[in-house]
């Protein structure tokens, strides 16, 4: 029953590193980059909610609004700033820009917003503690079910925008070949821009997500990041269902961790991701481009 | 004024300067061939044209317009169109979709996806099928259809008969029979020297990057043509074997 | 090396020039004048030497990895701990502190070996996140090790039975030796047949590979020569601060100081990350008060140079003068009957411009 239990909560948690690992898997599909400042980027949205809830007194879920409309733009100017130029440069330079990024963003929110941790979980309301008891022994949290829906419904409006857009075509045209896109008329520029802030916004909302249910603080990015490459390496780059499925994976190899001894939550999915890495060499859903 | 003129154009891989000094321009309705062997630099010459390289010296003008500095995108939005070496097709979309990309550039005309299914019939039971998955042919239509699908005021065809089947390639002209009926201007790079010559109205021959005969195709003879190509009468006038 | 004539003209295939030659040669003669610095200067400046030699390793080992294998790795910091927590616990095992860090030194690149098995599996970004968790899980495994001070952290009290003096004196002359050891190795790899493979690797992996190149060798060589430095990086700091702490020593801050140093000084030069580490040492010397805002500029001036000077002050210096002090690469002079900056590949007589020399300088490195 234990088990059943710890399987069950992680489901719940991998519908939340699925959701912290989209951005991560678009970015990839689309431009081959992996952004070392993911994590770092989902801190800050998640900082910038709380700031809106601490200045305004508003609902959480109200103040995530204007959150991710502002990260939105952030991954905008962002990719036009200092992505842009780093992808002309080799495959290097993406790796370093993003990891300094990474250490400015954590250490100015660690100036700015002091090393105390913050949560969302109160003003959030009866959410953050209702559950459903399914059994006696099983317990399902609203917060948990939220989690997982706003990460499949994240996931499907995804798709449905990559498959039925002509948006989502342009981002997939330029992902298999950007030279070809621009020569029947995508502005390449505009679709990765477009790109990196979904991605970015869908880190903030993460981020937010992950300031409900538990707490962030300003060193919490690295740890995001290294939580979202996990969930999409072991489903697959590439492939956003694979991601889904990859944090599934990842969420439960963590709570049977965290069974054996609580502290070793995390090591149980690093050990998973190890073990992917081990036996097959990239993930369960490898694919080329932006796959849906 | 001419539809589309080159001026001064040079053009670099690196070190190596591919196109050198070359200028032509094309009038509305016109079909230009270029012709000129392997490593002459007409396809480097088309993409600096369409906006794919950038130019070390020239201009491009379009329709009276400088288009030397504008993205390749913007191009297109002005009505220039490349049809690239090797087809390019995005492999994991459908034919559909590849038509669909291009439509995206939001210029106005004839051409939309169910006109360029009457134009290239073979394409209408394909319209779900993965690009990847096409034969030579098949893949051929559909990214002439792309670039069709922009509307655009001036076609470039870079090589459509590349590494098709002879009867692939009487099908492609057969569909291109009705652009080159219907006044647009085009500019056909093609191998192929007779049937460039069947097609054109002026032809243009490179070699080593730069413009070694140019006229209309009613007046030069193939035998001509084949002596500029293989840059054999230059070879005779200076006397002694050419440089490295 | 045999020539054959080209075109009647026998090219002179070269590895030193004049000035590589003296440069090398006061290298030497520095580094013997420095061992004698803990008998004549004062322990501060000893003690802020040692600091600066462990900058100049750590960058000299990143740089080893990603400008001379292409590979990022932002886990580094896992060797670091290990070549640190080896070493007390070797300590506590009742060796010799000096012979014990050794030991770990070893130790590390013994881990390395393991590991690149499973990380060399991987390229670019994804194996720059691959090391960053491989560290984690050391630094996770140890903070819940109580034997080894937990998340408080330990201190190697086995150095109290040395007096200060002496302590700071063994402690630079085992950085000094391992700085100077791990450089020379490294210049001694690069100018083999192994280092020319490497730079092949590093330009177009797929390529060297279709030539004959064993890439997988030729980075796991690479990947466990940096484990090693950084098992020695970690355990000199160790002996240099006494303190360490598995948030601190695990932490991927080491990898922001790499990167900033080897960005600045010069990214795949020998000579670019001791310029790095000497810039980092004046920084941290000058503002590292700063705290925060510390970081954030380190993190803004490396992000700066990646975009703007992506070969470093040193690489841009080689690049524009065609200088180079440690060479590593093949000079070939008297091909064209040109005097100066030699054989160039430009066609229909226009004259060597500065690109010429940057695309030699490439072609030789």
């Amino acid at each position: 029953m234990t088990v059943l239990n710890a399987v069950i909560q992680g489901i719940m948690l991998g519908g939340f590193y699925a959701l912290l690992a989209t951005g991560l898997s678009l970015i990839f599909g689309v431009m081959r980059i992996i952004n070392l400042a993911h994590g770092s980027l989902a801190v800050l949205g998640a900082f910038l909610a709380w700031w809106v809830v601490d200045k305004t007194g508003i609902s959480p879920f109200l103040a995530l609004i204007p959150a991710l409309v502002v990260m939105f733009g952030v991954g905008y100017a962002l990719q036009l700033g200092m992505l842009e130029r780093s992808l002309r440069s080799g495959p290097l330079i993406p790796l370093l820009t993003t990891f300094g990024l990474a250490v400015v963003v954590d250490n100015a929110l660690l100036g700015v917003f002091t090393p105390d941790v913050r949560s969302l979980g109160g003003p959030a309301g009866k959410v953050t503690i209702a559950s459903w008891a399914i059994t006696d022994q099983i317990a399902v949290s609203a917060i948990g079910m939220l989690i997982l829906g706003v990460a499949a419904a994240v996931l499907l409006g995804l798709h449905f925008f990559l498959a039925r857009t002509g948006m989502g075509r342009s981002m997939r045209a330029t992902a298999q070949d950007p030279d070809t896109a621009e020569l029947v008329g995508v502005d390449s520029r505009a679709v990765y821009a477009r790109a990196v802030g979904i991605a970015t916004a869908t880190a903030a909302l993460a981020g937010f997500f992950l300031a409900v249910r538990a707490v962030v603080e300003p060193s919490s990015g690295p740890t995001q990041l290294i939580f979202a490459f996990e969930a999409v390496v072991i489903g697959g780059f590439g492939s956003l269902w694979g991601t889904l499925v990859g944090g599934l994976i990842l969420g439960v190899a963590q709570t049977l961790g965290a069974l054996v001894d609580p502290h070793y939550a995390n090591l149980g999915g690093h050990l998973v991701f190890l073990a992917v890495l081990a036996f097959r060499g990239r993930g369960i859903f490898e694919a080329r481009g932006v796959s849906t | 004024m001419s539809l589309l003129s080159v001026e001064q154009l040079d053009v670099r891989h690196g070190l190596l300067k591919a196109v050198r000094d070359v200028s032509f321009s094309i009038n509305e309705g016109e079909i230009l061939a270029l012709v000129g062997a392997n490593g002459a630099g007409k396809t480097t010459l088309m993409r600096a044209i369409a906006g794919a390289h950038r130019p070390a010296g020239g201009r491009v003008v379009l329709d009276g317009r400088d288009v030397t500095h504008m993205s390749a995108h913007k191009r297109v939005r002005a009505g220039l169109a490349l049809v690239p070496e090797g087809r390019r097709l995005f492999a994991e979309l459908t034919v559909e979709e590849n038509l669909l990309v291009a439509a995206a550039s939001g210029r106005s005309g004839e051409w939309s996806v169910g006109t360029v299914m009457e134009a290239f019939p073979l394409l209408k039971p394909l319209r779900t099928k993965r690009a990847a998955t096409l034969s030579g042919g098949e893949q051929q239509a559909t990214a002439i259809g792309r670039a069709l699908m922009t509307n655009p005021r001036v076609l470039l065809l870079d090589e459509v008969s590349l590494g098709l089947a002879p009867v692939a390639v009487e099908t492609v002209y057969r569909s291109l029979q009705t652009l080159i009926e219907g006044r647009s201007t085009i500019v056909l790079v093609e191998q192929d020297l007779r049937r460039a010559l069947r097609v054109a109205g002026r032809v243009i021959c490179m070699l080593e990057g730069k413009i070694v005969l140019e006229g209309s195709t009613a007046e030069l003879s193939i035998e001509e043509i084949t002596e500029a190509y293989f840059g054999l009468k230059s070879r005779q006038q200076i006397g002694g074997g050419s440089g490295p | 090396m045999g020539t054959a004539p080209v075109g009647g003209v026998r090219p002179n295939v070269q590895r030193w020039t004049r000035l590589s030659r003296a440069f090398v040669g006061s290298v030497v003669g520095v580094a013997v004048l420095l061992a004698f610095v803990p008998v004549t200067l004062s322990a501060n400046v000893t003690q802020k030497l040692t600091a600066f030699f462990i900058l100049v390793m750590l960058a000299t080992m990143w740089n080893a990895l990603a400008g001379y294998g292409g590979l990022v790795s932002v886990g580094q910091q896992a060797y670091i701990g290990i070549g640190a927590y080896g070493t007390v616990w070797l300590a506590h095992q009742g060796v010799s502190p000096y012979p014990a860090m050794m030991l770990a030194t070893l130790f590390s690149g013994v881990v390395a070996v393991v590991f690149s098995f499973l990380l060399l599996r991987l390229r670019g970004g994804q194996f720059a996140i691959a090391t960053w968790v491989v560290a984690e899980v050391f630094r996770v495994v140890v903070s819940l090790d109580k034997g080894l001070g937990a998340g408080t952290g330990i201190s190697l009290i086995e150095l109290n039975r040395y007096d200060l003096a002496q302590r700071q004196a063994y402690t630079y002359w085992l950085t000094l030796f391992c700085a100077v050891a791990l450089m020379a190795a490294l210049f001694v790899l690069l100018r083999s047949r192994l280092g020319a493979s490497l730079q092949a690797i590093r330009d177009d992996e797929d390529a060297a590979a279709s030539v004959g190149v064993r890439v997988l060798w030729g980075k796991r060589v690479l990947y466990v020569f940096a484990g090693l430095g950084c098992g020695a990086v970690g355990a000199t700091m160790l002996a240099n601060t006494l303190f360490i702490q598995p948030n601190s020593v695990f932490g991927v801050n080491w990898m922001a100081f790499a990167i900033f140093m080897v960005l600045v000084g010069g990214l795949g030069t020998i000579e670019g990350p001791v310029i790095g580490a000497a810039a980092l040492f004046l920084i941290q010397d000058w503002f590292s008060d700063l705290g925060v805002w510390y970081l954030i500029g380190l993190g803004v001036v490396a992000i700066l140079f990646a975009l703007l000077l992506p070969r470093g002050v040193w690489g841009t210096i080689e690049g524009r003068f065609g200088i180079q002090l440690m060479p590593v690469g093949y000079r070939v002079r008297g091909l064209l009957k040109r005097e100066g900056r030699g054989a160039s590949a430009t066609e229909g007589g226009d004259p060597p411009r500065p690109a010429d020399a940057e695309d030699q300088q490439a072609a030789e490195k």
